[in-house]
Order: structure tokens, then C-alpha cells, then sequence
């Protein structure tokens, strides 16, 4: 009796604890991570510049998590501005609008900016120009009179996806209501980028707009926006905002700059204190979250019925003349971008999308920005990336003590290498968040990350191919199932055509005498009858003579 | 003496029926170790094996008849995960059965050349080819496990092999290159 009592003191602890650190904004903190040089003001020295448009634009059908869209237009049409050209293929994916007014010019597959370096299918829109936009009819203030389901549609239709990097599609995330905690990603813990850091500053007052449509979807309670405490410009920005809204819904939260504090579960871990269980939703323990980026489009497609067809992406890193953030719309070629500030230094080395903890190099600049393109990173030689050489683990464990997620990444080095597929399991290979701490510090200069990434879509390709097999396997059973019904059919049929045939041939020899007896009484009467005429025509014809 | 002789007899009896009474409730259909190693073959019952099919094989396998290594479209993988099954040592693929693919591969119709004879249909071990005598067949290509069984028949040889390449959606990473041969390593 006293031990649950006790439990149940400890647990009431607990709640109040978790109640009293969202009230007052006592933090927690995630294990391990890395404190990194920020390496953010290289680009945050300018405003938002926008990118004049130029002529072609290349808009990959998969662009987001889920899905592929299916394409609603067909090579020569004409296209309007915002225009949807494909719409989503399932209930998780997302649609895709043309950037510009112009003409499809064709649909094809070309290469697009994927850590695999494949192609896959994408529209070619030509500008015209004319800059001329589908009809739009925006709900604006409305949207406090309108309910969650309808706005939930305008967001799924303008095809807003996660723009943290994700790019899980943004409606379907919504559909918990009642959810206590909205929390606004404005982490930003990646070094070099800082395309919501400057975001945040210039669009404060439209960021904190679309959160309040995202509170009044999942009727939340209070709104956390948590920005990392190496951004103080964003903060007074929001704060100024949040300070005239006086609703006492939005609260600031400036959080220490650990990398990767910006990771969904982690900041959830920070800000509530509670962890999302392992395979679950965020919305299991109350909350929700969204990156400030989303929040602004959301914004967008309520006050203008504007879609997802720009974003806001950072152009940096010492291999750009002039590193700083574009927006930009979506199909734009990369070396436009590049053009755009400046071009490449004479040092410069690789093109990196995102950032350099979790980003991937790209072969070519021939590639167009997507939903995803947060942040382009160009290198220069030796300075950044000094020549690795990839030697024998030598079990210090540096990589579980900076491991977020807290697994065991040299465990997970082991079972990768030797294909071990249950004991990856077994070590939760799929809740590595794949942020890459573990390669960060290894003194072996193992490319960890590429490991777990090779182990999980190995696991994900046979899993694939084992579906495939058992529906395979199937169709083998269906197939001789009917081979063999077929077989006894036949035999059946055989039997019975054998046996008709035996009854015929006894029958035949009675039928044939009963046929002819039949006719010959048939013929017999004939006759009688005729004869029976006549007699009575001659005695007419004896009477007439009489 | 003797109530112990008759206290073993119903003890003993109470257990045989126990037995009984679980071989019949509890019986299992077929041979589950049968069915555990069809679980693992690729199921494109191309007979590459020299048996009949799959699960042909995999029943020579439970008797101990054939070796783990004859299934070029199950590959490395699959003779892994049948060594472990089977608690027997790795080995490499038998090369007299036919080599791994590199890629997936499926079969297409040139339409323009078919004569329509259903051949194919017949020689497909899934159903995978659709037709009628005299109109033109094709294959059902999300179907296909690429055993080739269609090919030999083909009378106008107007059936071809396609490799599926791989997109973005089924894309496995390969393991990065452990080169040891650095310099401290010597």
C-alpha cells in the first residue's frame, strides 16, 4: 500500500511537472547532440531577394512524403499561374501547381535533386511572361467562421507540405483536433541555414497569422513558437508581433542552440518535456507541430489562395559570391539560383541541398528546386571538408554519447555492415533520425549515416519483395487451383459424353424401328385416306350422272 | 504395493489421454517447415532449381534432397536467410542454376508481332499474361516476376526482356566502401 502510494506521488509529480513546464516555459533538454558553429550569418546579411523568373521550369510529380501526384495536364496546354497540374495520388500526398503561366512543353523524366541521384517524371512548363494567375477567391478573416474540415481542404489543395525538410504533407497532420499545444518550429538548429531565421524576421506578423489558422483548425489551447537563442533578431520580431496580438495564445520560447534541437521529437522533448512514443504521432501526447515556413504558406493560402508554387531557400557556404536567401518558385533551375548571388567562387568544390549535417551532394546544378530545397550549400575545397578516410571502428563510443534518439549507433554500425536484419531491428534502426551526431564526432571518420541508410532501405526494398513474392505466390496457387479444376471438369465432361453415347447406340437399334413402323402406319393412313376421297369423289360424281 | 501400481495406471492413463486428445486438437496441417522455407523463395516458379516450381523445391529442401544454393532470382539473400533457417553454413550461388540479376527484369509483348496464339498464356505460371486465341496478348507488368517460363514457347519470338530500373520511390543505398587501405591503416 505505501509502494503505490508512493507510485502515485511520483506520478502526480511528474504531471505537475510537465504541467508547470509548458505553463512557465521551464525546459527540458534531449540527450546527447552536438553545439556546432552556426555559420549562419554568412547569409542573413541581406533581405529576401526575389529571383527575376526566367524561361523554363521543371516541377518534379514527387516533391513531398507519400505518393506520387497523379498529372492533370498533358503536353501543349496552357497553364495559368497557381494552377493545379497535378493532384494528389493517395491520402498522403500532395498537389502541384505551375509556377508561372505558360505552356506545358512536356512531361518526362529528369533528373532531380534525391539523395539516390535518379530522375523521375516531371512537367515542363515554357513561361509566357505574362504573369497571369487562376481565378483566386481567398476565405481571408473568414477562416474564424469557417469549420477545420474546409480549411483543412484549402491547406490539402494549395499542396502545403512540411518545410522543415520533411515535406509531410501539412493537412494531414491536422486531422487531431482538440490538441492542447501547437508548437511552431523556428529552430533552425542546422548550421549555414537560414531561410526561417530571416523569414521570421521580415514575415513575423504572417507567420503568427498562419499559426492562429493552425489553432483554430486543431483547436489548440496556446501556441509555443520555439526559436533557438542564436537568433535574437527573429525573436524581438515575433515577440513585437505576439506583444499586439495581446491574446495571450502565442508564447516565445527561446531554446539553447544544440544541434538537433530542431527535430520534431526533440523539440517536442524540450518544450513539453514528454517524449513522442517510439512509431507514433506527436498528437499522441497532445501535440502539435509545424515549421514557421509552413505556417507562413498556410497563411498565404488562406488571406490569397496563393499555393505552394514559392519558398523561401538560402544560397550559401564560402563557395557563393553572394551567399544569401531567395525566394524562389518551385521548377526554378538551380544555376539560376546560383547566377542569382553571384555565381561560384573560383575555390568552390560541392553543391550540398540542405544543410552539412543532414544534406546530400548533388551531381549537377541542372537540377530544379523542390518543396524540400531549404538550402543550397556550396563548399570549397579543403577548408570544410578535409579528405576522409573511412577506418576501423575502434569502439571509443563517442557516437552513443551524442546520439539524440539515444540508440547505439556503434551496434548499429555492426548489424549494417554484416546485413544483420533482426538485430538492427531489434537496436530500433528506424528511429534513427539520421542527423548525423555519430559521423560528427567519429575519430574513424566511419560514415555512419550512410550506413543506417543503406540498412533501412535495404530492409524497406525486401519487405517490398517479400509483399511481392507472397501475392506471387498466390496468383501460382489461383493458377493451379484452375489448371486442375479445369482438368476434373474435363474429365467430367468426357465421362458423361462417353455414357450418353453408350445409352445412345442402346437406344439407336429401338428408335430406328419405332421410326419406321411409324412412318409405315403414317403412310398406310395417307393412303386409306386418299382412297377414302376418291371413292367419295366417284360416288359425286355417279350421283351428278344420275 | 498395489495402490501404487493402480495410482501410476490412472496417472498414466489420465496422460495418455491428455496426449491423445492434444495430437488431434492441436494437429498441424502439412509440413510447417515446408511451408517456412517457400516463405523465403522468390516464388517465380522458373524452375531454374531444376524442380517444378517453389514450392517443389523447397519440399526436396526439407527432405534434404536439394542444396540451398540453387535459386539464381532469390540471390544472396535468400540463401542467407535459408542457412539461417535450416542451421547450415552459408554458401555461394550455384552457378550451374544461372546467375543473379543485377536488376529486376520483366517481360514485355511486341504487340505489333503477336499472333495470338496463347501459348505464352499457358506457359505463365501466375496468370500474368492476358489474351484470347487470335487476339493480342500482353503482360500484366506490375504482375510479372520476370521467370521468363513465357519465352521459349513464343513461336514469332516476339516476347523481350526489360530490366526495371530503379526510381526514387524503390531505390536501396549501397553500403559505403570500408577502405581500410589508408594510410594509418597501413
Amino acid at each position: 500500500m505505501r509502494i503505490l502510494h508512493h507510485h502515485m506521488q511520483v506520478k502526480l509529480k511528474i504531471m505537475n511537472r510537465n504541467h508547470n513546464q509548458l505553463e512557465e516555459g521551464i525546459l527540458s533538454k534531449f540527450d546527447g547532440g552536438l553545439k556546432l558553429v552556426g555559420h549562419k550569418q554568412v547569409s542573413t546579411g541581406s533581405a529576401i531577394s526575389s529571383i527575376t523568373p526566367g524561361k523554363h521550369y521543371v516541377i518534379p510529380l514527387q516533391q513531398h512524403i507519400g505518393a506520387i501526384s497523379q498529372v492533370l495536364v498533358k503536353s501543349g496546354d496552357r497553364v495559368l499561374k497557381g494552377q493545379m497540374i497535378a493532384k494528389r495520388g493517395d491520402l498522403i500526398s500532395a498537389a502541384i501547381h505551375a509556377p508561372v503561366s505558360g505552356v506545358v512543353t512536356d512531361i518526362k523524366q529528369h533528373a532531380v535533386p534525391h539523395v539516390s541521384g535518379l530522375s523521375d517524371e516531371c512537367i515542363f512548363i515554357e513561361n509566357d511572361f505574362k504573369d497571369e494567375w487562376i481565378e483566386r477567391n481567398p476565405l481571408g478573416d473568414d477562416y474564424n467562421h469557417t469549420a477545420s474540415p474546409n480549411l483543412r481542404k484549402i491547406i490539402r489543395d494549395a499542396g502545403i507540405v512540411g518545410l522543415g525538410g520533411a515535406t509531410f504533407p501539412a493537412s494531414v497532420k491536422q486531422t487531431e483536433i482538440n490538441l492542447k499545444t501547437l508548437i511552431l518550429n523556428g529552430a533552425e538548429c542546422e548550421p549555414y541555414i537560414s531561410c526561417d531565421d530571416i523569414l521570421m524576421r521580415e514575415r513575423a506578423a504572417e507567420i503568427i497569422s498562419g499559426a492562429d489558422i493552425i489553432g483554430h483548425i486543431i483547436k489548440a489551447r496556446r501556441c509555443i513558437i520555439a526559436i533557438e537563442d542564436n537568433k535574437p533578431e527573429a525573436i524581438k520580431a515575433i515577440q513585437a508581433v505576439i506583444d499586439e496580438d495581446g491574446t495571450g495564445f502565442f508564447r516565445i520560447q527561446a531554446i539553447p542552440t544544440i544541434y538537433p534541437s530542431g527535430g520534431e521529437k526533440q523539440l517536442i522533448k524540450i518544450i513539453t518535456g514528454k517524449e513522442v512514443p517510439m512509431n507514433r504521432f506527436p498528437a499522441e501526447i497532445d501535440v502539435l507541430c509545424h515549421n514557421v515556413a509552413t505556417a507562413y504558406a498556410i497563411h498565404r493560402a488562406i488571406y490569397f489562395a496563393e499555393p505552394l508554387i514559392s519558398r523561401i531557400t538560402t544560397i550559401t557556404g564560402q563557395g557563393i559570391k553572394q551567399p544569401q536567401n531567395i525566394e524562389v518558385l518551385i521548377g526554378t533551375p538551380m544555376q539560376a539560383c546560383i547566377e542569382h548571388c553571384g555565381g561560384y567562387t573560383e575555390d568552390s568544390d560541392e553543391l550540398i541541398m540542405g544543410g552539412p549535417m543532414m544534406g546530400f551532394t548533388l551531381k549537377s546544378d541542372d537540377l530544379p528546386i523542390v518543396k524540400a530545397t531549404n538550402c543550397l550549400l556550396v563548399t570549397t575545397k579543403e577548408k570544410e571538408m578535409p579528405e576522409q578516410h573511412h577506418m576501423p571502428c575502434i569502439r571509443c563510443g563517442k557516437c552513443v554519447d551524442v546520439c539524440p534518439v539515444r540508440l547505439l549507433p556503434q551496434q548499429l554500425y555492426w548489424y549494417a555492415s554484416s546485413k544483420n536484419t533482426d538485430r538492427l531491428l531489434e537496436h530500433n534502426l528506424f528511429d534513427c533520425i539520421e542527423c548525423g551526431c555519430c559521423a560528427y564526432v567519429c575519430p574513424s571518420d566511419i560514415p555512419l549515416v550512410q550506413y543506417y541508410r543503406a540498412a533501412k532501405t535495404t530492409f524497406i526494398q525486401q519487405e517490398r519483395e517479400r509483399k511481392a513474392s507472397d501475392i506471387a505466390r498466390q496468383r501460382h496457387e489461383a493458377h493451379q487451383f484452375r489448371l486442375e479444376k479445369q482438368k476434373k471438369e474435363r474429365a467430367e465432361r468426357l465421362r458423361k459424353k462417353r455414357e450418353m453415347l453408350k445409352n445412345k447406340s442402346n437406344d439407336k437399334e429401338a428408335d430406328k424401328k419405332d421410326s419406321k413402323q411409324a412412318a409405315i402406319a403414317d403412310a398406310v393412313a395417307r393412303a386409306q385416306a386418299k382412297k377414302a376421297e376418291r371413292l367419295k369423289e366417284n360416288k359425286a360424281a355417279d350421283q351428278d350422272i344420275k | 504395493m498395489f495402490i501404487v501400481i493402480i495410482t501410476l495406471a490412472i496417472i498414466a492413463s489420465l496422460f495418455g489421454l491428455l496426449l491423445a486428445y492434444s495430437a488431434i486438437r492441436f494437429k498441424v496441417e502439412g509440413d510447417p517447415v515446408v511451408n517456412q522455407i517457400d516463405s523465403l523463395l522468390p516464388q517465380t516458379q522458373c524452375g531454374q532449381c531444376t524442380y517444378a516450381g517453389c514450392r517443389p523445391y523447397a519440399e526436396a529442401m526439407a527432405k534434404g534432397e536439394a542444396d540451398i544454393n540453387q535459386c539464381p532470382p532469390g540471390g544472396e539473400a535468400t540463401i542467407i536467410a535459408l542457412a539461417d533457417l535450416l542451421d547450415v553454413e552459408v554458401k555461394p550461388l550455384n552457378a550451374e542454376h544461372g546467375e543473379v540479376k543485377t536488376l529486376p527484369t520483366i517481360v514485355r509483348i511486341d504487340e505489333e508481332t503477336c499472333i495470338g496464339c496463347t501459348l505464352c498464356i499457358q506457359a505463365c505460371p501466375i496468370d500474368a499474361i492476358l489474351g484470347a486465341a487470335k487476339l493480342m496478348h500482353t503482360v500484366i507488368e506490375s504482375e510479372c516476376t520476370g521467370c521468363d517460363l513465357c519465352i521459349a514457347p513464343c513461336p514469332v519470338d516476339c516476347i523481350h526482356i526489360f530490366e526495371v530500373k530503379p526510381t526514387t520511390r524503390n531505390w536501396t543505398a549501397e553500403l559505403p566502401d570500408a577502405d581500410f587501405a589508408s594510410p594509418h591503416a597501413g
